[in-house]
């Protein structure tokens, strides 16, 4: 293997992900935001979190056993501590626990 | 707040990303050291790669010895979504001088959803607070990956299914915002847009459609959705004055 070409291919997947990252910081620099630039600033967050949840379960498959029930427990006991508690370690905790005794004893 | 205090609050903060960060780290220096790299190169990769699903994508990338144009492409289709982070943190950032280049480079999914939680607490100056807790973040996705890497193939802890934490984050954070939101349009464009796109063009290549989609109804629904923002923002102040 070439340690020359491995260096080059991590310097690429840093490049592009600096260039993505910096790319609306680049393009809005010194002019005031543009108010349609802006009002996606506002409102993408609210977007963009529902789209990471899909993301994260997007090998999940309900057609096949187990049917997402694994991740469909957990998250909704995540969300339920959430709701009572609002304290985001004590959902996160009891959530991928309850998770990992699914997926390596209930379902596996 | 003393040095240590902020410290403390940076640690608490940034503990949910903590586990995830360490355990999903470790998996990637294990992948890593499998396909031949050691502590060297997880730690390289970690500090100027820093990005959970891009280093995965990368392994394979390494392993394979792939073309430098296919290492663009995979990157920028992976990593696109960042696009949307960096127009949402303009404002957040405006101002931090110094520390700006860093908090775009190290703004992960993670870090992410913790600065739109905007924890920052009373008194400390907010570009400090968010520099610390994306340093921190960053931090312990090296200790994770120099962890895995060293460890390879010894790892005996069965830890399938401690990635579920950066889920669980996620899925906090989207309650969060759904519970102190009034108007649950964008959220549920989201939700929608990337369900839909999932299902018509599978778990590999749904991430663009996915965005080029919120961003289009975002658009179409902007009249609407400001005026729901606007008397959000007359709510919040009258409660203030009362």
């Amino acid at each position: 293997m070439d340690d020359r070409h491995t260096i080059a291919l991590i310097a690429v997947m840093s490049i592009g992900t600096i260039i993505l990252r910096g790319l609306p910081f680049v393009l809005f620099k010194d002019k005031k935001t543009p108010p349609y630039v802006d009002y996606l600033g506002r409102v993408l967050p609210y977007s963009v979190m529902a789209m990471l949840v899909v993301y994260c379960m997007k090998d999940v498959s309900v057609f096949k056993a187990p049917h997402g029930l694994p991740e469909a427990i957990a998250g909704i006991l995540t969300a339920g501590i959430f709701v009572k508690t609002r304290n985001t370690l004590a959902s996160i905790i009891p959530g991928t626990i309850c998770y990992m005794i699914l997926v390596q004893l209930v379902f596996h | 707040m003393s040095t240590l205090q902020l410290l403390k609050k940076v640690l608490i903060t940034t503990a949910p990303v903590m586990s995830g960060y360490i355990f999903l780290g470790i998996g990637f220096g294990v992948l890593l050291a499998k396909a031949g790299y050691g502590v060297p190169w997880a730690v390289l990769m970690c500090i100027v790669v820093y990005g959970g699903t891009m280093q995965y994508v990368g392994v394979s990338l390494i392993a394979s010895s792939a073309s430098i144009v296919s290492a663009a492409i995979t990157t920028l289709a992976v990593n696109a979504r960042h696009i949307f982070y960096g127009i949402s943190m303009l404002p957040l950032y405006k101002g931090a001088g110094l520390k700006k280049p860093y908090l775009i480079f190290s703004l992960t999914d993670e870090t992410y959803a913790l600065t739109v939680d905007n924890l920052v607490p009373r008194g400390v100056d907010p570009h400090l607070f968010r520099f610390l807790v994306a340093l921190f973040d960053h931090s312990y996705w090296i200790i994770g990956g120099a962890l895995g890497a060293l460890i390879g193939t010894k790892l005996s802890f069965n830890s399938t299914g401690i990635d579920f934490s950066m889920t669980a984050l996620f899925i906090t954070v989207f309650v969060k915002q759904w519970m102190t939101s009034h108007d649950h349009f964008p959220a549920l464009t989201g939700l929608i847009c990337t369900l839909g796109c999932l299902l018509i063009f599978g778990p590999e290549n749904f991430l663009i459609p996915s965005m080029v989609s919120i961003t289009l109804v975002l658009t179409l629904a902007r009249k609407r959705i400001e005026a729901s923002l606007a008397q959000d923002g007359t709510e919040k102040k009258e409660t203030r004055n009362g």
